[in-house]
């Protein structure tokens, strides 16, 4: 049984190439993916990202079970709609899920976890909910849309309300806010400006359409891959999963280890694994001649070997680039090589981030 | 359905092959080939007076999805390539049986074409696909 988003009609009406994603039967490009990359490192671009799942959690226990639950602190979040990227980990300190947190108020938080791993995160949810005063709710009567580009906010704000407007004026980065039927927030996975949207489904089709009569490009799940890779975001299951431990995944940015005394899932694993200082890590490549760099290919380095998680051609660079995890003595400005169909070509170590706000940053 | 020129013969690894009067045979990959591979974004070319044989991987078209082998489909020498690619490989997806060339051979043995697929034989070969 295939699921269908509430914009699958919209998607075929586009003429959409669609192929199955974790269940889910959703559109890889409209024709080309590296015109619609293009369209949103330049202009505007929008993503059906209706697969993804909402929860909210809520009730007297919401603050203290989710500062159990992921590595970042929620405690941290005191301004109303501001949001949290982090990780929820298993006791041995894999990464079940990455995930972005809104907070509302300390008994009310909206959660959007990954379609690929939503049963197994509402089961684990489920389980450590034992014991807190809380309430787990699924939200599938929203769909969900991510525009993203320079000239995003611009076309959407033509389709929204005045108290909208006024709402999502001067918001910063990383906040949501609930305004008439729209939840907005300027949250994203392209390293451009932007708004992730929820809207009801009764709404959804209409408003895809009042953006794509503005102009705004149908982008599919392969310009969203180029684009979040250029920007050096984490793709689930290709660059962290339950076997990998979030200082090996770049993520050691979302851990809160202060306060010291806050017992979150894994703290103990990741507390070893941090004093002995021996988990791999990791960093960008950049190979500028011909070739693509792909997932799995193994990366030799005088230290060891690693393996790219993710790789693609950059169509905002014009080469390849990649995320590796590799042993943590490889340095960035280090050259490695990486065996690709038999050879061996040597790459450049960077930072694991190349491309925000359509321009290079490595 | 894509289109599949009747006055070509192919492979059935989806190259396509135009013959000339002149015992020179012109070489690429088909359209239907191409959409399996997604946009293009670099085509290695053997080089001219290179000698290949039929099964030969003698060039590769890296296209976002994957980077794939492209066999000879004929045996000769090589005697152009098609240098537009270098800085436009997009022309594999947008115009395979036209602009999307890769490169010509002369033929050492014109009998080999026999081996090939007609149009129709093609079709059939994607369909079992």
């Amino acid at each position: 049984m295939t699921n269908k988003t509430v914009l699958h009609a919209k998607h075929l009406a586009s003429g959409a190439k669609m192929v199955d994603f974790f269940g889910w039967d959703m559109p890889i490009n409209y024709g080309s993916q590296i015109e619609e990359h293009h369209a949103v490192r330049t202009d505007a671009g929008m993503f059906d990202v209706s697969h993804m799942t909402i929860v909210d959690v809520q009730g007297a226990d919401a603050k203290t079970f989710l500062r159990r639950l992921v590595i970042n602190d929620v405690a941290k979040l005191a301004t109303p709609g501001k949001a949290l990227y982090t990780g929820m980990l298993n006791e041995e300190g894999g990464v079940i899920d990455d995930l972005i947190i809104y907070f509302f108020s300390d008994t009310d938080y909206r959660l959007v976890v990954n379609s690929a791993t939503r049963v197994k995160d509402l089961a684990w949810m489920t389980k450590q909910s034992t014991g807190f005063d809380i309430t787990i709710t699924e939200r599938p009567e929203f769909g969900m849309l991510a525009v993203q580009g320079p000239e995003a906010k611009a076309k959407v704000a033509k389709l929204l309300t005045a108290e909208q407007i006024e709402a999502v004026e001067g918001m910063k980065p990383f906040f949501g806010v609930q305004v008439g039927d729209l939840f907005i927030a300027t949250t994203g996975y392209t390293g451009e400006d932007g708004y992730e949207i929820i809207v009801p489904n009764s709404s959804a089709e209409d408003f895809w359409q009042k953006l794509l009569d503005e102009g705004v490009v149908p982008c599919g799940l392969g310009a969203r891959d180029t684009l979040r890779l250029e920007a050096g975001m984490n793709l689930y299951g290709l660059d962290m999963d339950e076997t990998v431990s979030p200082l090996a995944a770049n993520m050691a940015w979302t851990i809160s280890w202060e306060p010291t005394d806050r017992d979150f899932i894994g703290r103990d694993v990741l507390t070893a694994q941090k004093a002995a200082g021996d988990q791999p890590k990791l960093v960008g490549l950049v190979l500028e001649e011909k070739g693509v760099l792909r997932s799995h290919q193994v990366v030799v380095t005088e230290f060891g070997n690693g393996e790219i998680t993710s790789g693609t051609f950059s169509p905002t660079l014009g080469h390849s680039v990649a995320l590796a995890r590799v042993p943590r003595s490889v340095k960035v400005g280090d050259t490695v090589e990486v065996e690709m169909r038999k050879k061996l070509i040597k790459v450049q170590v960077t930072k694991p981030s190349f491309v925000r706000n359509g321009k290079k940053v490595f | 359905m894509s289109n599949i020129p009747s006055e070509l013969k192919y492979a059935t690894s989806h190259e396509w092959v135009r013959v000339d009067s002149d015992g020179i045979a012109t070489v690429g990959i088909s359209e239907h080939a191409q959409g399996l591979l997604g946009d293009m974004v670099f085509v290695e070319l053997p080089d001219v007076d290179d000698s290949i044989s039929v099964g030969d991987d003698v060039a590769v078209a890296e296209s976002v999805k994957a980077a794939s082998d492209i066999y000879a489909p004929v045996s000769g020498t090589v005697v152009a390539i098609n240098e537009a690619l270098e800085d436009a490989p997009e022309l594999l997806n947008s115009d395979a049986f036209g602009e999307g060339w890769l490169f010509q051979v002369k033929l050492d043995d014109v009998s080999e074409l026999e081996n090939l697929l007609d149009a129709e034989g093609y079709k059939n070969s994607i369909d079992e696909d």
